[in-house]
């Protein structure tokens, strides 16, 4: 199977992020006046020639945005099923060698977590793990979505690298979506931040999202974690990523997340900041690219930039969020995978939706669909 | 003007309209009731059946207007056809918004799997409103699998951009024995009222009214460009009527 690595071997990161910072302002208008966009443009409009043209791009985003999705705002919310992990990953909380406390939901656990997020009004749910395969795995995660099938109309899953076909288990069983993160697309430093564990395998982990598509999942999210590398070069390949599959695996809906590297227990500094300007730029290229592509906004983000990014370009949102197994009710003193930053809940948040003139929607999904 | 009549219904409307992309419930319920709407369609999916009161299907709750359920999110006819059976039983009505776009980027609907749904939903008992590319002879194999409308798309939906397929509805529509409801692409009243105009039996509207500035306004005015489309239509609009005239300079010499 031909996979987006033989396309991604045929670009380099230097010339890449050389190109993106000799764009000029010419370009940036031509771009903006195109009627059809292509990845070039999106390289062209997360430059910094295209900093200088925020405004209109907001302006584009929030009407693109608009026609496409309406005034609506899909509500979200994570389950995290255990903090394992086999892998160290030097940003992360759960990171191999962090010396804490370590929990894995149990059937009773997840039962009651499902009824504290569902007492939150909550119907789309997204499961996230670290990687424990020999306690973590595909039956673990079919046994979870067997338990929570029957409560929620949507539930994704944002876990460790499968084969395709564990997705395509995943994908009979009732999963709608499938979330992986390549953290950063530059081979070298991905080395750097992930020593040790099956993380470590940069192919393996490049080569997820085409295994996904062949399992025939409905939704695929892509993302790199903000801070560990130039966000422009990183960006572009993620696009370049979104770009390769959504031409080869067209049954299925893309979105994009924008996890900005946030303090957690034992964690390094990121290496690249990333301020709230070129924030809401890169979101705004991505909605102007690729206008059906869906956009989502974590708790990682400050209230004052989620509350602003509802009418920019924003698709879907999590609220209330806990980064802990059993965070909802079981354990809430568990170790975090990061600190969130809004700690509103859901309730509050989706009163901020409202207040925008957007409608929180907590169902947009029907499980007929997935049988 | 004449009622529109699909199956066992008939409309003193001839706008349908939509009920995603608005910013609130209420914004919605009082869009539908401005436009005078009699038919409104909603995503299945969008339903929360377990809660006793719905927040969009109480909005929807007033006795001249009845509900379309839609089969979005469904790729393949076997999907759809779970999902009219779940819609018919649990919004207690046979009719059907018919919706297959295995394509999630422009929503495209899939030509096969809708001809292969509609069969087998006729022989369910179905009222059937299939959404179709604006293709003629689709529309007549549809009519042979026993759908009750046809609904041919002006353009790629929720892209505004109006009756980007005219010369194929006009094909329609010249040999239609259904109703032919012209669906998506609709941006402006003025396509509406093209549509009408050109003898489509009806539209159906969303994103132009959901995303307007003031939703409520824009509803009002494509149920009046509805109206003075279809009088237009039923008035025998000048070149519509290609043959008769009054004075005939060319033939009158045969006469003298």
């Amino acid at each position: 199977m031909t996979t987006f690595k033989s396309l991604f071997e045929q670009y380099h990161w230097d010339s890449i992020q050389q190109k993106i910072q000799h764009v000029t302002a010419a370009e940036v208008q031509h771009s903006l006046s195109k009627r059809k966009r292509t990845i070039d443009d999106f390289l062209i409009l997360i430059s910094p020639a295209a900093t200088p043209f925020l405004e209109e791009m907001a302006a584009m985003s929030k009407e693109l945005t608009q026609k496409r999705f309406g005034r609506t705002i899909q509500m979200y919310v994570p389950m995290y099923l255990s903090n394992e992990c086999q892998n160290i990953c030097t940003y992360c909380g759960f990171s191999l060698d962090n010396k804490l406390k370590r929990k894995t939901l149990n059937d009773a656990d997840i039962l009651k977590e499902a009824e504290a997020i569902k007492q939150a009004g909550f119907e789309h749910v997204l499961l996230v793990t670290g990687e424990a395969n020999y306690t973590v795995n595909i039956n673990y995660f079919l046994n979870a979505i067997s338990l929570l099938k029957a409560k929620f109309a949507n539930i994704s899953v944002e876990v460790q690298p499968l084969s395709t076909e564990e997705y395509q288990a995943l994908h009979t069983a009732g999963v709608h979506a499938v979330l992986v993160y390549q953290e950063t697309y530059h081979r070298q430093v991905y080395k750097q931040y992930h020593p040790k564990g099956k993380k470590s395998n940069f192919d393996f982990r490049l080569e997820t999202p085409d295994r996904i598509g062949k399992a025939g999942i409905h939704k695929i999210g892509l993302g790199v974690l903000l801070g560990l590398e130039d966000w422009r070069t990183d960006s572009f390949f993620t696009a370049l990523h979104l770009d390769y599959l959504q031409k080869k695996y067209w049954q299925s809906r893309y979105s994009v997340s924008f996890p900005r590297l946030r303090p957690a227990e034992g964690i390094i500094e990121p290496n690249f900041i990333m301020d709230d300007k070129d924030m809401l730029q890169l979101i705004c290229a991505y909605r102007i690219w690729n206008e059906d592509l869906e956009v989502s906004v974590s708790t990682r983000e400050n209230e004052k930039f989620r509350d602003n990014i509802i009418h920019l370009g924003a698709t879907s949102m999590s609220a209330g969020s806990r980064t802990n197994p059993g965070g909802y009710s079981v354990a809430p003193e568990s170790l975090e995978q990061f600190e969130t930053s809004d700690e509103r809940s859901a309730e509050e948040v989706a009163e901020k939706i409202r207040a925008a003139g957007y409608e929180p929607v907590w169902k947009d999904w029907d499980k007929i669909y997935t049988s | 003007m004449k009622p529109l009549v699909i199956g066992d219904k008939k409309f003193e409307s001839r706008l349908f309209l939509g009920t995603g992309k608005f910013g609130s419930a209420t914004h919605m319920e009082e869009a539908v009731l401005a436009s005078g709407s009699e038919l409104v369609t909603v995503a299945l999916k969008r339903v929360d059946f377990a809660k006793d009161t719905d927040s969009l299907l109480s909005h929807l709750n007033h006795s001249h207007i009845n509900l379309l359920p839609n089969t979005s999110g469904a790729r393949n006819a076997k999907e759809a056809v779970f999902a009219a059976q779940l819609a018919r039983e649990a919004m207690e009505t046979n009719w059907l918004k018919l919706e297959i776009h295995p394509d999630p980027k422009y929503l495209l609907p899939d030509p096969i799997e809708t001809l292969k749904a509609t069969e087998e939903l006729a022989k369910l008992g179905f009222i059937i409103l299939p959404y179709m590319h604006a293709d003629p002879v689709l529309c007549r194999r549809l009519e042979d699998a026993g759908t009750s409308a046809v609904m041919p798309l002006g353009a790629p939906i929720g892209s505004n951009k109006g009756l980007k397929t005219q010369d194929f509805l006009e094909i329609i529509i010249e040999q239609s024995r259904v109703p032919v409801i012209v669906d998506a692409g609709i941006g402006a009243p003025s396509h509406a009222a093209l549509a009408m105009e050109m003898g489509a039996d009806a539209v159906l509207v969303n994103t132009a009214i959901a995303v307007a500035g003031n939703p409520v306004l824009m509803a009002e005015s494509f149920k009046e460009a509805v109206i003075a489309g279809r009088k237009a239509f039923e008035s025998q609009l000048a070149g519509s009527v290609s043959i008769a005239s009054a004075s005939s300079p060319l033939t009158s010499f045969l006469y003298d």
